[in-house]
């Protein structure tokens, strides 16, 4: 096979293959772990005298809430926006400052990919449906340079960025960081870098790229011809993160959907939750209690079961 | 050996040591950790590998097959608990828990930022149980487990009071108190605890509580109360002990009949009982609502939780009442139902006073203290006079377990509004849902662990010394019983001139009884126009 069509058509397929089983194989691993028991993390009021306003959000007890409150996580990442800084100063005095920086690098990080994806549907589908118009139009609004420059793909370099220069600089992110976390941030920012230089600096040919696409999607691949080695650089990186995601942890995105603290309602004693592997256990009973301190309990006047 | 001075221990450096946390050696210094548990405890319990040993031992006498039963147990929890897999699994290391765990914040050490906590436990996982851990191992940030690890989790995991703070700011909602708690199991299964969990744990599965009181010294403390309480207020009440019959059952944690100033609520709830004419059981052998199985093992929580159904059936009662304490709250809120139930036998619990249907307990049919004062109040079924609570400068402190695990939040403000006069909070990221720890909970609450106690209460304790210089607060309220055991110390350690006392106690204060005579004293023993001009 040539190095080309090994690039452009074996190594996507094999990519996706694998993340597809890969994938599909992590969540089933976590589905068929029960969730023994009902352990929300309650972040406001109870739902319990009716005359007590309770948090609807932040102690759901119906599953609308439950949906809300995991919409708000994933959509605006809602636990991450309540993050603070603690600071120790002379005093002692401790302080909790405002830090949503790690919010906005990773909010603005996470939805600008969604849209850069649902942009590149455009080479994937024939008709471009109408939203992915919308997108771009909506995107590329800022109309300050030709090709238009889209936003999304100044906020992501920024964005990422960010996150990497956080891992490096803050003592402590660079102390948890494991060679997997740089990672990612390295195959995301290849990702997004090739991109954007294949579209502002070495111009590819558009219509040879949607061909190809089209090509992959269909099932009946041809490697393309003239695409330049960004391309490549581009589909290969893409390959890689994708084949890379099922061992990693950027499983994360299937996920926090299952996360028992957050997708639990608080409604613990009012409907019981049971335990499929609930088995019975050693305990003292009353009557063994009352055995041992049989004279003792007699002495005390209290009553006994048996005399 | 003596203590460590607050000057001293506040010179916290938050830089992270050179060394690399995957070396697990850990130094096991005095102050910083908690003694083994004795033999006699697991024997008692049934528990694996009983033996005379210390942390600081060099040789911990692990059974032989050590790793094979830390490993299979490992296996065995991660296909029983999803949360376990799945905590594993999808951490992304963004630090946003770091600094939101009160023990890193008092001891800079970076194994406390709850992250790292969980990534002891997660090397090993992906060690041998993930594929790019086999393969890549610590490029993969995978780890052997190794007898240096398990003394670094023994070290780590006692050191978490499992308060779930980290969890509240966690993207996914990761709570490292859920790993720390099965990786106390998994130490469990070779026998490493400590002792300060266990002997509870075993009086209570003897003796049905916590400090072993048995039954005529149960009788007995119980008399005490009702005769001192005949004293302060001129009023005898009744407080019946293994009554068939009765419409309740009143559950309360040990600490409050044998601990101050636990005892003070006591003679809160005795008085308020009297005063609503309640038809209620205590049990001397469902004398215990505290659960120390809970930092132990699932397992654990189950025996110790079961007497309390078990004696609700025996007793005949229709439902029950629980007093005032945390750890206490999260067993009976999240587990018990599911370990211990259905309840079937029992009726939805309904207020005798106020008619309230407690529509939220319908199924556990059993309902926090609080919850019941505040019907109470609001229905206008009790006289309260909060004047006599003048003396009283008041703070809440919200306990981990009813703010983290219940979102009990407004009924003990509520009350204490309504029963005392001055109240005001602590800063908005140290109460509620973002409250911080005693430090020394989830039986960390030792005299050989005093210096990460007062390190780990540090932000807690901080919080407090603000409102105290800043309104002048003098006592801090909570509604948990290791809170009432361990706050005392830590204050006087790091915020002196603020007492502690439980919501109920000034609950008793301000409760105006029929036919009681003129208060001279409050349920301290502490006179109160005395106080009143201290006050002025
Ligand atoms: S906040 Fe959550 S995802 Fe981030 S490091 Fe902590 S546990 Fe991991
Ligand atoms: S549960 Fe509490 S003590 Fe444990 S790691 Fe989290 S914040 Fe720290």
């Amino acid at each position: 096979m040539e190095l080309t069509s090994l690039i452009a058509v074996a190594i996507p397929y094999a990519a996706i293959a694998i993340f597809l089983i890969g994938f599909s194989y992590r969540i089933v691993r976590w589905s068929l772990s029960p969730v023994p028991f009902r352990i929300p993390t309650v972040c406001g009021q109870q739902k319990s005298l009716p005359w007590i306003k309770a948090g609807y959000l932040e102690s759901p007890w119906t599953r609308m809430g439950v949906v809300a409150r995991m919409a708000l996580e994933i959509l605006l990442f809602r636990s991450l926006f309540r993050n603070t800084r603690a600071e120790l100063r002379q005093g002692p005095k401790l302080s909790y400052l405002e830090s949503k920086f790690l919010w906005l690098g990773a909010l603005a990080f996470h939805w600008s990919f969604l849209v850069i994806l649902l942009r590149h549907l455009r080479f994937f589908l024939e008709p471009v449906p109408a939203f992915v118009g919308a997108i771009e139009a909506a995107d590329g609004f800022f109309q300050v340079s030709l090709p238009v420059l889209y936003l999304t793909d100044v906020v992501i370099l920024v964005a990422l960025g960010y996150l990497l220069a956080r891992r490096i600089w803050n003592a402590q992110a660079r102390y948890i960081s494991l060679p997997s976390d740089y990672l990612a941030l390295a195959l995301l920012i290849g990702l997004a870098g090739t991109g954007v230089i294949m579209r502002y600096f070495t111009r590819v040919d558009v219509i040879a790229a949607k061909q190809f696409a089209l090509g992959l999607a269909t099932f009946s691949p041809v490697a393309p011809e003239n695409l330049g080695v960004m391309f490549y650089a581009h589909l290969f990186t893409l390959s890689a993160l994708i084949a890379y995601l099922p061992f990693s942890k950027l499983v994360h995105m299937g996920g926090v959907f299952l996360s028992p603290t957050r997708n639990l309602a608080n409604d613990n004693r009012a409907r019981r939750h049971v335990n499929p592997w609930n088995y019975p256990v050693k305990v003292h009973t009353y009557q063994e209690w009352e055995d041992e301190f049989r004279e003792k309990i007699a002495a005390a006047g209290l009553p006994l079961e048996r005399q | 050996m003596s203590n460590p001075k607050p000057e001293q221990l506040v010179q916290i450096d938050y830089r992270p040591p050179s060394r690399d946390w995957m070396n697990p050696a850990v130094e096991f210094r005095r102050g910083t950790f908690c003694y083994s548990a004795a033999a006699k405890n697991l024997e008692y319990l049934n528990l694996p590998n009983p033996r005379e040993w210390q942390p600081f031992d060099k040789d911990w006498k692990l059974p032989p097959d050590w790793k094979r039963i830390v490993l299979e147990g490992m296996r065995d929890r991660l296909r029983k608990f999803r949360s376990f897999r799945l905590f594993m699994d999808i951490c992304v290391r963004c630090g946003a828990c770091a600094d939101k765990c009160h023990f890193y914040i008092g001891s800079g050490d970076p194994k406390n930022m709850p992250v790292l906590r969980a990534e002891l436990l997660r090397s090993v996982y992906r060690r041998y149980f993930t594929l790019a851990g086999r393969l890549f191992g610590k490029l993969a940030g995978a780890r052997d487990l190794t007898e240096d690890v398990v003394k670094e989790w023994f070290y780590y995991f006692y050191q978490c009071t499992e308060c779930r703070r980290c969890s509240v700011f966690c993207p996914y909602g990761i709570d490292t108190a859920e790993i720390t708690m099965i990786g106390r199991e998994l130490l469990n299964l070779i026998g490493c605890n400590i002792n300060w969990v266990l002997e509870p744990a075993a009086n209570c599965f003897r003796t049905g509580n916590h400090l072993g009181v048995q039954p005529h010294g149960f009788k007995d403390s119980i008399d005490f109360a009702v005769d001192e309480l005949e004293e302060i207020t001129g009023v005898r009440v009744e407080a019946p002990i293994n009554r068939k019959g009765a419409e309740i059952l009143f559950i309360v944690p040990s600490a409050d009949y044998f601990g101050t100033p636990h005892y003070y609520s006591l003679l809160g709830y005795l008085m308020l009982f009297h005063e609503i004419g309640l038809d209620y059981t205590f049990s001397a052998f469902a004398s215990e609502g505290g659960n120390f199985g809970l930092f132990n093992s699932h397992e654990m929580i189950k025996r110790l939780n079961a007497k309390i159904y078990a004696e609700a059936k025996r007793l005949g009662v229709k439902w029950i009442v629980g007093a005032e304490c945390g750890h206490m709250w999260r067993v009976l809120h999240q587990y018990m139902d599911t370990m211990n139930g259905p309840a079937d036998f029992l009726e939805v619990p309904v207020s005798p006073v106020t008619g309230t249907r407690f529509d939220h307990a319908r199924s556990t049919k059993m309902v926090h203290l609080c919850e019941f004062t505040a019907d109470l109040i609001k229905h206008g079924k009790l006289k309260l006079d909060p004047s006599r609570n003048n003396h009283w400068n008041v703070t809440f402190h919200d306990s981990c377990n009813p703010s983290r695990a219940m979102g009990l939040l407004e009924e003990p403000r509520y009350i204490l509004r309504n029963v005392c006069n001055h109240f005001h909070e602590m800063p908005e990221n140290t109460i509620r849902e973002q409250t911080f720890c005693c430090g020394s909970g989830s039986g960390l609450g030792t005299d050989e662990n005093f210096e990460m106690r007062m390190r780990g209460g540090l932000p807690r304790a901080n919080a407090v010394r603000y409102v105290r210089d800043k309104y002048g607060v003098n006592l801090l309220a909570c509604i948990c019983a290791i809170d009432k055991a361990t706050l005392p110390p830590l204050l006087e350690y790091w915020t002196p001139g603020v007492e502690v006392a439980g919501v109920h106690e000034l609950v008793g204060n301000a409760l105006v009884m029929r036919g009681e005579a003129e208060r001279k004293t409050d349920l301290r023993g502490q006179p109160l126009e005395l106080q009143e001009a201290v006050h002025a």
